[in-house]
Parts: C-alpha cells; structure tokens; sequence
C-alpha cells in the first residue's frame, strides 16, 4: 500500500494515458441525471458528481448480457450447439465509483463467486476491473452507509480510493491492480504514508460525522426466521407498492437474473437480464402456479432476503450497503429504514 | 391546498366514524423530503397520518380496485376521472366508493426543482403559493407556479369531475387557447427529427415497468410484455423491444389516458413518458371530442361505434 499524489492539473493527461491499455467507466452527466457506464475517448468522467440514479453494477453485470450463441445454419459443422459469447475481459477501470458500490460488488461476488461455482461472465468481468474509488467528502441526506459496516470512505473493494484535495487528488493505493493502474496513468508522485494516512482519516471522520441516516438491524440475526415470515406487518408495508422494479434495478446488492434466447434469422443467442422478485412472472412457474402469486408475497420477499436471510446465510451483516437509492427511486417512498425498523423490533404476540 | 388537510381528516374520520366506509385510502407524509406514499388507514387514531400537498403524484385510482367492502378515496382531478374511467370499465362500483374530492392547484415537478440543486434536497415546505426547497448547501425560494409538473400546468380539471364530499370549494378551471403545445412541437419536426426524439426518449429506460404500474389504466391482469407462453415481446435492453413496450402500452391508453401524470412521476430515469400518450389525448379530442374519465354514462371511443365516428380514412 502506498500513497501518491495527483495534480487535477495532470488528471485528464493520466487517464487519457491509461486508455491504451484500459477500458475506462465513470460517472457520465446528460440530462436525465448521473449514469456510471463506459466512456467515449474524449470523456473525462465528471468526478463532481453527487449522486447516480444507477449504482455501478452494470460494468460487471450488464442488465442485458450475452452470454452463449449458436448458429442454427445446418450446414455449419457445430450448429445448434452453443458457446460461450465472444465477451473481451481485457483490463477495464472504473473511475470515481462511490465507495458503497464498490462494497456492493463484494457482497454480489459472494453469489457469483463461490466454493461451489464460478459465474464464469462475472467473474471474468471482476478479475479484468479495476476500482477507483472516490472518498465522498459531502455525504447526502439518503447515504447510511456507516450503519451497514461501510461508510463514505470505506475501502472494502476498491483497488484504489481517491480522496479530493481541491486542487489535487490523494490516492491511497491499495491493491496491485491498484498499483498498476497508476502506473499505466503514469502517475508516480508518492505522498508520506504517514501523513497521508492521518489525512485520510480526518477526511473520514468529517465526512462520517455528516451522515444522519442510519438503519437499525442489530436485532435481527436473532429474530426466528418464520416469525418475521409470518408477522403482521407485511400487508402495511406492502400496500402503497406498485411492484414496479426499480428498487431492484437501482439496487448495487441486488444481482437476480433471468434467462433468455433469442434467434433472428440463423443466429441464436442465450443472453441474461437483470430480473426484479418484484415481478409476479420471476416466480412463475411453467405450470402456471406461482408461489409469490401476490404482492405482498414479493414485497416480504425482497425484505427478508436483504435483512434476514442473507444475513442468517452469509452472516455477514445484511445485503444492502445503504446507499439510499431506494429509497430516493422508489415511486412509493417504501423506506428500507423503516421496513428494517419494523422487522428489528419486531415482537411476536403469543 | 394546506388548510385542505383539515378537512380531508375531518371528512375521514367522520366516514369512519359512522361506520360508512372500512378504509380511507390517501397519501401519507413521506420519509424524505418531496415525497409521499399511498395509504389506507382504517380507524379514527390513524387520521393523523393523511397529507395533502403539491407532492401527491401518484394518483390513487388502482388502490381503489379489489378492495373489500366500502372504501373512501381522496380524489384531486385527474383521479376523479380515473375512477370515473374504472367505473366506466367494470373495475370498481359506483357504490362501493366514496369520493372525497379535492381541488387542486396542481403537483410539482421533482426533477425540474432538483435540477435548481447541486446536491440532494434536504428540505421541502410549502405555503400558499410559495415553495422553500433547501439543499445542505443552498436555500431556494419558488412559487410553486413556476414549477408545476407539465400536465398539471396544462390541466383543465383540476376540480374533481365526480365527488360525494368536497375537502375545499370549486376552483375555476383554466381555459387554455391550445391544450397541446408540447405535441405541436413535436408535430413540428420532421420524420427524422421526429424519430430521433422517441428515440432519445427511451434511451435511459431500465424496463422497471414504474411508469406501467403508476398507470391508472394499466390493470391488465397480464401485461403484453409479462405473457410468457408464448413470449410477446423481447425482454432485453435492445432499443426494439424498449421501444415497443413504450409504443404499445401509449396506443393501449389511447382514449383513455387522463394525463394524470403518474408514469413520469414514477419514473426514476426522469423520463417524460407523457410524450407517447399526448399525442393520442389531442386525436381523441380531435376526433371524437372526447376527454377521458368525464362521465360515468359514457364508453371510451375506441370502446365504442357511432355512425358519427370519423371515417375520412375511408376513400
């Protein structure tokens, strides 16, 4: 680990450097917003930015992903057979990811990657990635992110954190991606660890002491699982929901697919999609029975599995990193604070 | 529209009360700043919880469907016309609602008082006709005038059209010289141009259906892009199927839509969905005279045959 220092004056010049051998993604401005996606050779990500409608989950796990195709041609000697999509996983950045996304990106590596299996697109994607993170020094009104074991500066993730000096960045170095992306940027004016350091952590502490928001969860690994299941509360919550998707879509955490093929003359392609368990057809089976035919069926299902069942699963705090893009998108105002709140004093009445 | 919310409570409980309705469903205040959730509450202790202000959206219709027993509804224009149009279409009875009609002087529009911001807001309140935003790092003050959401300033029922009690007095309704600027700059460009702007429109959609869901007259039991056996429509990101959710699900309102304006204020991308119906609203009216959700007695024309029916198609 090491800390180097980078003029602004010199940061447009850096990248632009890096793109030879990098991808680059980062925050890009248009008038619907913030999106964090792919950048044009003559884009420099807008490092300003205070919010993103989308959280960075897309570089890794695209909402339409390729990932097997065949030709349905019978002359051709391996028709019908498919392979694997002719994705690139060649070195890709991300620059000023927000600190929670890059948290996030842990939590979903936790499904895709495991003892078990290895999503072999994910995992690709991730191992070409490089995080560059930036510390956020003003966090918003929605940002929770201490109460879920992040925070604005959280390094869990990231191969590089950025913290913004005015006129300068420091970047604390943390992973040999890290050190290589720096390198191919040709930045190299080390900064003393020591101070550096300290700077970071004063830069931490103001920016943790701005954050009101929180979540209270601290309760619920101990609640018994079918309790909450069965308790009361969930047609409250549940009926202002339009069972709408865009908890899951903005969601960093949320990494449910569905899968689908599709054909246009000879050619044919199995490719995924981002799916919602908000949606009464992710649950429906091909018999027509659907075991979350109901909304309040799927309401409980997208709480439970954030605040209890991977929490039971994984224990490892719950699936949600506290951005507050729900909370901010949701069409509704239905506050996993509140949700949590309910679920973690939760008492049941025999 | 502040001092209204007395007597929207006041109306409620006294419905409840008497045993009249079961539940009262309306908006709750909202754990952020602009924002407020639908609601039922169903005994004189949860009144407290109803609000009414310039940032109830959504419009409540859809929540009055499958209901048990009888239900109270607050109700501004365009719901109002919403219910009628349920009425209309066998989804809710007359009798097993009681509409509690709020004129209002219209809803803000979210995006265009955020883009006055930097950072994110941190406050709302409202007075009269005075909006005070603040964000951590700027204060602003607005007349809520200035920043109502398009339909709402283009609105020409903004009295309940179907009401049993009054929560404020009649408003006069505004007489507009032309209802549809906005389609007549559309009108205006030429086929590409045209194409282009549909085209950026749904460049930032995530197929999150809020816009659908929002939707008053969306109540299809299976939507054409959610039937699976066989599968209608693509389900991916490619611009073909996207656009084909937005072009279909416009020219299924057609004759129907009230311009209530809950599909963009649903939106998370800030997309203007009323691009696609706007059109169909001005050639319903055009054609057939029609505004939808006015009178109970009356079927939507598309719904319906008259002699009377435009067939200059017909050479």
């Amino acid at each position: 680990m090491k800390f180097i220092t980078i003029d602004k004056k010199d940061w447009a010049k850096g990248i632009d450097k890096s793109r030879k051998t990098y991808q680059l993604f980062g925050p890009v401005k248009d008038k619907n917003g913030c999106k964090i996606k792919a950048l044009d050779a003559d884009v420099v990500p807008d490092m300003d930015y205070h919010e993103s409608v989308m959280s960075a989950k897309s570089v890794l796990f695209p909402q339409t992903e390729t990932i097997l195709t065949t030709s349905l041609n019978e002359a051709v000697d391996d028709h019908h057979i498919m392979k694997r999509a002719e994705n690139t996983y060649t070195p890709r950045a991300v620059l000023g990811i927000r600190p929670y996304d890059a948290k996030a990106i842990l939590l979903v590596k936790m499904n895709f990657d495991t003892d078990d299996y290895r999503d072999p697109y994910w995992c690709d994607a991730y191992e070409a990635t490089t995080l560059v993170g930036l510390g956020i020094t003003k966090p918003g009104p929605f940002d929770f992110s201490t109460s879920v074991d992040c925070g604005p500066f959280c390094e869990e993730g990231l191969d590089i954190l950025l913290a913004d000096l005015d006129d300068k960045f420091l970047a604390k170095v943390l992973t040999p991606k890290g050190e290589a992306y720096a390198v191919a940027c040709g930045f190299e004016t080390t900064a003393d660890d020591k101070e550096s350091q300290a700077l970071f952590d004063i830069l931490r502490k103001e920016a943790e002491k701005n954050i009101s928001a929180s979540i209270e969860t601290d309760k619920l690994s101990e609640k018994v699982l079918l309790d909450l299941h069965e308790a009361p509360f969930w047609d409250d919550v549940a009926f202002s929901c339009i069972n709408c998707g865009t908890c899951t879509y903005v969601c960093p955490t949320c990494w449910c697919f569905d899968i689908q093929d599709e054909a246009k003359q000879k050619e044919s392609s199995r490719f995924r999609n981002w799916d919602t368990c908000m949606s009464p057809l992710f649950t429906r089976h091909a018999t027509g029975h659907n075991p979350r035919g109901v909304k309040v069926q799927r309401v409980r299902q997208r709480f439970m599995h954030k605040l209890k069942y991977f929490l039971d699963k994984y224990d490892q705090g719950i699936m949600c990193v506290g951005c507050g893009r729900c909370v901010k998108s949701c069409p509704v105002n239905i506050d996993i604070r509140k949700v949590a709140h309910t679920m973690n004093t939760f008492e049941k009445k025999d | 529209m502040d001092t209204c919310i007395k007597k929207i409570r006041e109306l409620a409980a006294d419905l409840l009360e008497r045993g009249e309705v079961e539940r009262v469903i309306g908006f709750a205040k909202g754990t952020i700043p602009m924002a407020t959730s639908p609601i039922a509450v169903g005994s004189k202790q949860e009144i407290e919880k109803l609000v009414f202000n310039s940032t109830c959206g959504l419009n409540l219709a859809n929540y009055a469907r499958k209901q048990k027993g009888k239900i109270a509804i607050i109700a501004k224009g365009c719901d109002s016309r919403n219910l009628v149009t349920h009425i209309v279409e066998n989804q809710i009875q007359r009798e097993q609602i009681v509409i509690i009609g709020v004129p209002c002087s219209g809803m803000v529009d979210k995006f265009k008082i955020a883009a006055l911001f930097k950072d994110e807001i941190t406050g709302f309140e409202e007075a009269d006709d005075t909006l005070t935003v603040s964000s951590l790092s700027l204060t602003q003050t607005l007349k809520k005038q200035d920043y109502l959401r398009e339909n709402c300033s283009l609105c020409t029922h903004k009295n309940p059209v179907l009401y049993d009690v009054l929560a404020a007095d009649l408003m006069e309704e505004q007489v507009l010289e032309n209802p549809f600027p906005d389609v007549d700059r559309i009108e205006a460009l030429d086929p590409d141009d045209k194409w282009q702007h549909f085209s950026d429109l749904t460049k930032n959609c995530i197929r999150c259906y809020a816009c659908r869901n929002a939707c008053p007259i969306c109540y299809c039991p299976t939507c054409f892009v959610d039937e699976a056996g066989p599968q209608w429509v693509g389900k991916g990101q490619n611009k073909t199927d996207v656009d084909t959710f937005h072009f279909l699900r416009a020219f299924h309102c057609a004759g129907r839509c009230t311009d209530c304006g809950a599909c963009v204020e649903a939106c998370p991308m800030g997309i203007n969905v009323r691009d696609f119906t706007r059109k169909l609203n001005k050639d319903a009216l055009e054609f057939f005279g029609w505004e939808a959700g006015l009178d109970i007695s009356k079927r939507p024309p598309l719904d319906s045959f008259s002699p009377e029916d435009p067939n200059d198609f017909i050479k």
